[in-house]
């Protein structure tokens, strides 16, 4: 496929004065149907945070995730605020500083050394997070919400967003 | 259980054109049929898919694959242009799904009020799209006719490269000056303007370097002059291509706000 070659089904509604869209580009049409639009929580939950990691992906294209993995475009799986799969790397996060301090410990023993080494690790994954990162100036705002069962992060940025979805959502009834 | 799940595409006001039951001649995702739902004052075009492929967990996989999610963006995208071809509609996000049609009903008594707003606020509006590009030039200019016979070839090379640098200098500022132009003009006669990410990455298409990608809300009445005035502001503009889109169905526009915004505000959301 090819985006420069709309091959998709014709929805086309011979009434419409709208027609002229229907041939648009799939980024315009992406950009609305997946990033804009009501977002009210169906019953069938998929993450919206799923939703707006597929269209930072489709954005930066990336032919494939394995491919963004390959040349190192793959900080939103581990940024919080962008994927709900960075939550288990929290953990992990935690682990790793347990670990790191032991080492230390373990290291100060015989010779004082500073820490040096490992703030040095830490810093550069950050720092290759953040430049890998598009458009943070313009995409200010965060992704609306998580709409998984996965409230719980639900998060700082978004906050008028996320109440102004409680209006519309019905959040408990969970039906599969 | 059910093996079909109700996919709502569209939140309108019944009108008798759009009343309970099923929408002729507008086919939705998965091929299926469209009808109308309603609940008191609102109603929803509302679509039966199959649970095979909307699921939560088979949504997770489908997602990924750009080819369904293409026919299923596109297929959702002709239904909300059919609806807002005859009335004003308020476009839900892509795959908002419910196990039935009494789901549909509950979320739509749920949010009256709210989408009451909003629909009021978009009756008689509609989204057109404008992007901003910059022609930058990107290989190295050809070589002037009499760089070729010119004794100095290591001259002719900076001074192409210099040519080339000015270029595209120029071809920023003055997509920078169309972005200033559009806006201004744009804003005197739009209600409301929202900005998308620029595009760019496999599915941009076209050429030059998308510098800006902006949708504005516009009084239907006025698309004409909307479009004529963005288009002779940046005429006398090289370097700069301005792709403008639409009418859409005001997508960017149908998103949810804790507070009724002012009326006559232009301002990004």
């Amino acid at each position: 496929m090819a985006a420069s070659d709309p091959t998709g089904p014709s929805a086309a509604h011979p009434l419409s004065p709208y027609g002229q869209t229907q041939g648009a580009n799939l980024a315009d049409i992406l950009e609305r149907v997946l990033d804009k639009g009501i977002v009210i929580v169906g019953d069938i939950r998929i993450n919206l945070l799923d939703i707006e990691l597929l269209t930072i992906r489709l954005r930066l294209l990336v032919a494939s995730v394995d491919k963004a993995r390959e040349i190192g475009i793959d900080w939103w799986e581990h940024d919080p605020a962008l994927s709900s799969r960075a939550e288990p790397r929290q953990e992990l996060e935690e682990e790793n500083a347990r670990l790191r301090a032991e080492l230390e410990s373990l290291r100060a023993r015989p010779v004082a050394r500073s820490g040096s080494r490992s703030e040095l690790s830490e810093g550069s994954t950050n720092r290759r997070r953040r430049t890998t990162a598009p458009d943070d100036g313009r995409r200010a705002a965060a992704p609306e919400r998580k709409a998984g069962r996965r409230a719980a992060s639900e998060g700082k940025k978004s906050r008028s967003r996320v109440n102004a979805d409680r209006d519309v959502e019905d959040d408990d009834r969970d039906t599969d | 259980m059910n093996e079909e799940l109700s996919y709502a595409y569209a939140v309108v006001r019944p009108t008798p054109d759009l009343a309970e039951g099923p929408v002729p001649g507008v086919t939705g995702v998965a091929s299926g049929a469209v009808r109308v739902v309603g609940a008191g004052a609102l109603a929803a075009a509302v679509g039966s898919v199959p649970r095979s492929d909307f699921s939560e967990a088979a949504l997770k996989v489908r997602l990924e694959d750009l080819d369904w999610l293409e026919r299923v963006a596109r297929a959702h995208h002709g239904v909300v242009e059919a609806l807002a071809a005859r009335t004003t509609v308020l476009p839900l996000r892509l795959a908002t799904v419910y196990v039935d049609d009494d789901r549909v009903r509950d979320v739509l008594r749920r949010g009256e009020e709210t989408f009451t707003r909003m629909l009021d606020r978009l009756t008689g509006h509609v989204e057109w799209g404008v992007k901003v590009y910059a022609e930058v030039p990107r290989a190295p200019a050809a070589p002037a006719a009499d760089d070729a016979g010119a004794s100095d070839p290591g001259r002719a090379y900076l001074r192409r490269r210099r040519q080339q640098r000015e270029e595209r200098g120029t071809a920023w500022s003055e997509a920078a000056e169309a972005v200033r132009r559009i806006e201004a003009e744009a804003g005197e006669i739009a209600v409301r303007l929202a900005r998308h990410r620029p595009q760019q990455g496999r599915l941009a298409v076209g050429t030059g370097e998308n510098v800006a990608n902006d949708a504005y809300l516009v009084p239907g009445e006025r698309s004409e002059e909307f479009r004529d005035r963005v288009r002779r502001s940046t005429r006398d503009l090289r370097g700069v291509r301005v792709e403008i889109t639409g009418p859409w169905a005001p997508y960017s526009f149908a998103v949810l706000t804790e507070e009724p915004e002012a009326p006559g505000e232009v301002g990004g959301p």
